[in-house]
């Protein structure tokens, strides 16, 4: 039986879902996006927790502890690909493992006495306490608990709002991750925190050891980075934020509106940077100079920048060869990142076909359509059969997204790129941007696709 | 993860530190899986629905559908009754299952639905069904959705059609691998008789690349043969856990002859289930079978220099564990930790009655454990082996242990869920990863003089 074909045949898109589909040049209707997924389908979005959990996850010291059901705990348990050169206690799982009698007479009791032994155990600089659809249903009053915590211990005891059913965007989840950031941070009365020449970096999360590559190059420059949030973070350092001079904002999901506040409340003024790509990188490094205005470092950047460039373009230019006319197919988180795929594969001579995020905002959407060749399918929160019904219309060779997309698109007999937050491999810098294009070249040309075709004339 | 425990003794008596278990919705929706064109219905909000799929995917490496009720603000204020109903409605004209497996998350549990109402009351075309089965998540864990699940398609579908019974027998496999029902078939085929099992997800978490998609694969049981697993002489249940619960409602329901057994891990357990379809139908056991126990018997002999006398940790779901230790204890290892996520009494007793019949003294045994324990035991007697899932990989690492990755989930390695650890053939897989793995660690600690070709 194969019922996939009947829904694939243009019902997969019920109509409700039609404003969630847009072809570039073709309709003028804008995307419906920030809508809430159907009752009843089969959505690709997370949660508010999930959101919350991938943003703070990475502040490597601080002890990480989920209030609910342990299935929370468990899904999240060091699933980024988040490294660390210091601390490694963020790769711990800490739940409250609530039980039917918490949920019937209240978990905070509970909580505490978790709060206690985790410091008891460990003495983490602080401990950032997740709330979940249960606890928060049952209106645990976690932001209490932790104010008593924090005071009992004296540390940094932070709650983090991140009830999942408060909406079924991560994007919510971002907020209150940044929320509990900025209480971290905040000095405490009477305090401050000099300035220096240094600069923060906002939603960038050492996946692959990203923020390290960046930090050679800045270093190269003569800048420092102060800290990055929250890749290969401390508390402490986190805590130095106030004390930069500029705020870089990588990642458009969760990090602006930390961006707004650090300006708002300590006049750090912030550049949006992206370091997906050669080009992306050449172009933030020069707007990092610029900003700093020194001419030295400015010459400094056009060295590094032609170096390198001079180093990877023979490598990309080989890639390049292989891969050009292919199709390519983009299903990621947000549409910050399917901005910088897009154009890197456009770099490598690909054709953009489809592309889609789970949680972009309409703004974003209209971004992405300028940067499309028309025709291009722009898709929100797609269901495994809008996707499958696109990936084989258009006849895709390669598609770029998130665990559940991989294994759908090897099922199709499609190459695949992990660009999601939980990949392993660096894709940042010019050297990010030789492995994102191998990455690329191996999927779409592995010989493994000749088997397939073998099996079409042999068993 | 090298700090994960302090150097002095600390206490940790609530909450649970790197957990060695997860919650019953995703064991729902496995069994789930496990029916022929089926669609999982998780009734809460998106997120949990995506982390089960995804933690499913992880392992399988295979696509894994489910819908969801897609729960917002409202729902946990009104109830999620016009969430389910209208998802209902739109799965069946939509994704066009065969069969909706609703099961109820956390939140639509604290929220109360009334979910056998609403299934009642709402709109199923005609020939197609909706199954149910509640998973509150602070409660149990994924092996008591699994098990809950399997008692729902006995309740809502197992049917008797009179007095007179086939001969024929359920089995019903527990929260397994694809590549383990598929090994149960194979044996029972060979035994020549006939067989509805499920859930089944052989064909379903295990299917060929062909460059076609398909939403719901050939396999799993389908809805008539689970229907007509009430006209069985016998429902051989394994697992106690996972499988013995929905075994007793078919018994209750149709008068299906329940008779529980161990997951067939191991060749004792192997035989036990052999024997239990021999005696029933009264058949020949094949040669073919004969052979490949011999076989098993005499890579025994051949390795068991090895391994025998080595301390083992051993943790995962109930079920696994309580098999894979008495194949241990007839391999002559020494399990000195074993440990389950699970909640559940009757494992430890289980457990604590094969040692004391091996005259093993000492060991810790716990259900409803979780993994900052058991390295905490193993921090202060090493052992030579650990087993488990993947998440064993930090203790393995931190305290230096070789380890072999055994039950779910297995993240960090693949062709496992097409690898059968049940049977005969499963015995063999066990004892190449065990000798390989202590033989490897030996290879890569020895000094130049001691290193040897042959072993
Ligand atoms: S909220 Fe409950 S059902 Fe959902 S992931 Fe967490 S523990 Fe599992």
């Amino acid at each position: 039986m194969d019922t996939s074909s009947v829904t694939a045949e243009g019902s997969a898109c019920i109509s409700e879902r039609q404003n969630f589909i847009l072809t570039t040049g073709k309709s003028k209707s804008s995307i419906h996006c920030a809508d809430d997924s159907l009752a009843g389908s089969v959505s690709q979005r997370a949660c508010v927790f999930c959101g919350a959990r991938v943003v703070l996850n990475p502040v490597t010291d601080a002890a990480h502890l989920v209030h609910g059901p342990i299935g929370c705990a468990t899904y999240t348990w060091d699933i980024r690909g988040s490294l660390s050169s210091g601390s490694e206690m963020y790769r711990n799982s800490f739940s409250t493992d609530m039980k039917e009698r918490d949920v019937v007479f209240g978990g905070e009791k509970k909580l505490a006495t978790c709060i206690d032994e985790i410091v008891g155990k460990y003495h983490p600089p602080a401990i950032f306490v997740y709330s979940t659809c249960v606890s928060g249903m049952i209106g645990d009053d976690i932001i209490a608990v932790c104010k008593a915590a924090s005071e009992r211990h004296a540390t940094d005891v932070i709650p983090v709002e991140s009830s999942g059913f408060l909406s079924g965007n991560k994007v919510v989840g971002y907020r209150a991750a940044a929320i509990a950031l900025m209480q971290l941070i905040k000095p405490r009365e009477g305090e401050t925190v000099e300035k220096t020449r240094k600069l923060n970096f906002l939603g960038e999360y050492n996946l692959g050891g990203e923020k390290w590559v960046v930090e050679r190059y800045l270093r190269e420059i003569g800048i420092e980075i102060n800290v990055a949030f929250t890749g290969d973070s401390t508390v402490a350092a986190l805590k130095q934020a106030p004390g930069a001079c500029l705020n870089l904002v990588q990642c458009t999901g969760s990090m602006h509106w930390v961006a707004m506040s650090l300006e708002q409340e300590f006049g750090t003024s912030y550049l949006d940077v992206n370091f997906f790509g050669a080009a992306n990188t050449a172009e933030s490094l020069r707007k990092i100079a610029q900003f700093y205005g020194d001419p030295e470092m400015i010459r400094r950047t056009e060295t590094l920048i032609e170096r390198e460039q001079a180093r990877i373009q023979p490598v990309l230019q080989k890639y390049r060869k292989k891969l050009a006319g292919k199709r390519a197919a983009i299903y990621v988180g947000g549409a910050f990142k399917a901005v910088a795929i897009i154009r890197q594969l456009k770099e490598l001579g690909m054709e953009i076909v489809l592309t889609g995020t789970q949680t972009g905002k309409k703004e974003e959407y209209d971004n992405l359509s300028t940067l499309l060749d028309p025709g291009t399918i722009i898709i929100d929160d797609a269901n495994p059969a809008e996707l499958e019904k696109f990936l084989l219309e258009k006849n895709v060779d390669v598609m770029a997204g998130g665990v559940k997309e991989r294994v759908l698109a090897y099922k199709l007999g499609i190459g695949f790129v992990d660009h999601n937050h939980d990949r392993k491999d660096g894709l940042a810098g010019f050297d990010g941007a030789v492995r994102f294009a191998r990455e690329v070249y191996v999927t779409t040309c592995t010989p493994v696709w000749n088997q397939l075709k073998a099996a079409g004339r042999r068993v | 993860m090298l700090e994960c425990i302090p150097e002095t003794p600390v206490e940790h008596t609530t909450g649970k530190i790197n957990p060695a278990k997860t919650c019953q919705p995703l064991g729902a929706m496995y069994a789930a899986l496990g029916i022929h064109g089926c669609l999982p219905h998780s009734h809460g909000s998106q997120g949990c629905c995506a982390y089960h799929r995804m933690h499913l995917t992880r392992h399988f490496r295979d696509p894994v559908l489910a819908s969801s009720s897609s729960f917002t603000e409202g729902a946990s204020v009104f109830g999620g009754a016009a969430n389910l109903k209208t998802s209902i409605k739109n799965v069946f004209a939509i994704y066009n299952p065969e069969i909706m497996a609703v099961h109820t998350t956390c939140l639509s549990e604290t929220i109360g639905d009334d979910l056998p109402n609403i299934i009642k009351t709402a709109d199923i075309p005609e020939g197609k069904s909706v199954i149910h089965v509640n998973t509150p998540s602070y409660h149990g864990s994924h092996i008591t959705g699994f098990s809950g699940m399997c008692k729902a398609m006995v309740s809502y579908l197992a049917q008797s059609d009179g007095a007179t019974k086939k001969s024929q027998m359920n089995v019903l496999p527990g929260f397994v691998n694809p590549g383990d029902m598929r090994e149960i078939r194979r044996i029972v085929d060979a035994l020549g008789v006939n067989m509805i099992m499920f859930p089944d997800t052989s064909n379903v978490l295990d299917t060929p690349l062909t460059s076609k998609y398909q939403m719901y694969p050939d396999g799993g049981a389908t809805v008539a043969e689970i229907r007509d697993a009430g006209n069985s002489e016998v429902t051989l249940a394994l697992g106690s856990f996972a499988s013995h619960d929905a075994a007793e409602v078919l018994q209750d329901k149709c008068g299906v002859t329940g008779i529980p057994l161990k997951l067939p891990i191991g060749i004792k357990a192997t035989d036990d289930f052999i024997m239990a379809v021999k005696d029933w139908f009264g058949v020949e056991i094949p040669a073919s079978l004969t052979l490949e126990r011999g076989q098993v018997v005499d890579t025994l002999i051949d390795t068991h220099f090895h391994y025998q006398g080595k301390r083992v940790a051993v943790f995962g779901d109930p079920d696994h564990v309580i098999a894979l230790t008495e194949f241990l204890l007839a391999m002559g290892m020494i399990p000195v930790y074993v440990l389950t996520g699970t909640p559940g009494k009757a494992f430890e007793a289980e457990i604590r009655k094969m040692l004391e019949e091996a005259g093993i003294t000492g060991s810790r045994v716990k259900a409803e454990g979780d993994l900052f324990e058991l390295q905490q035991w193993i921090k202060e007697a090493p052992v030579d082996l650990l087993i488990g899932t993947s998440y064993g990989k930090y203790i393995a690492r931190a305290e230096d242990v070789p380890f072999v990755r055994f039950g779910f989930p297995i993240l960090d390695r693949a062709v496992h869920p097409l690898m059968p650890v049940v049977g005969y053939r499963g015995c063999l897989r066990l004892i190449e990863q065990i000798s390989n793995a202590l033989l490897e660690r030996r290879d890569r600690d020895c000094l130049d003089e001691d290193f040897e070709l042959v072993l």
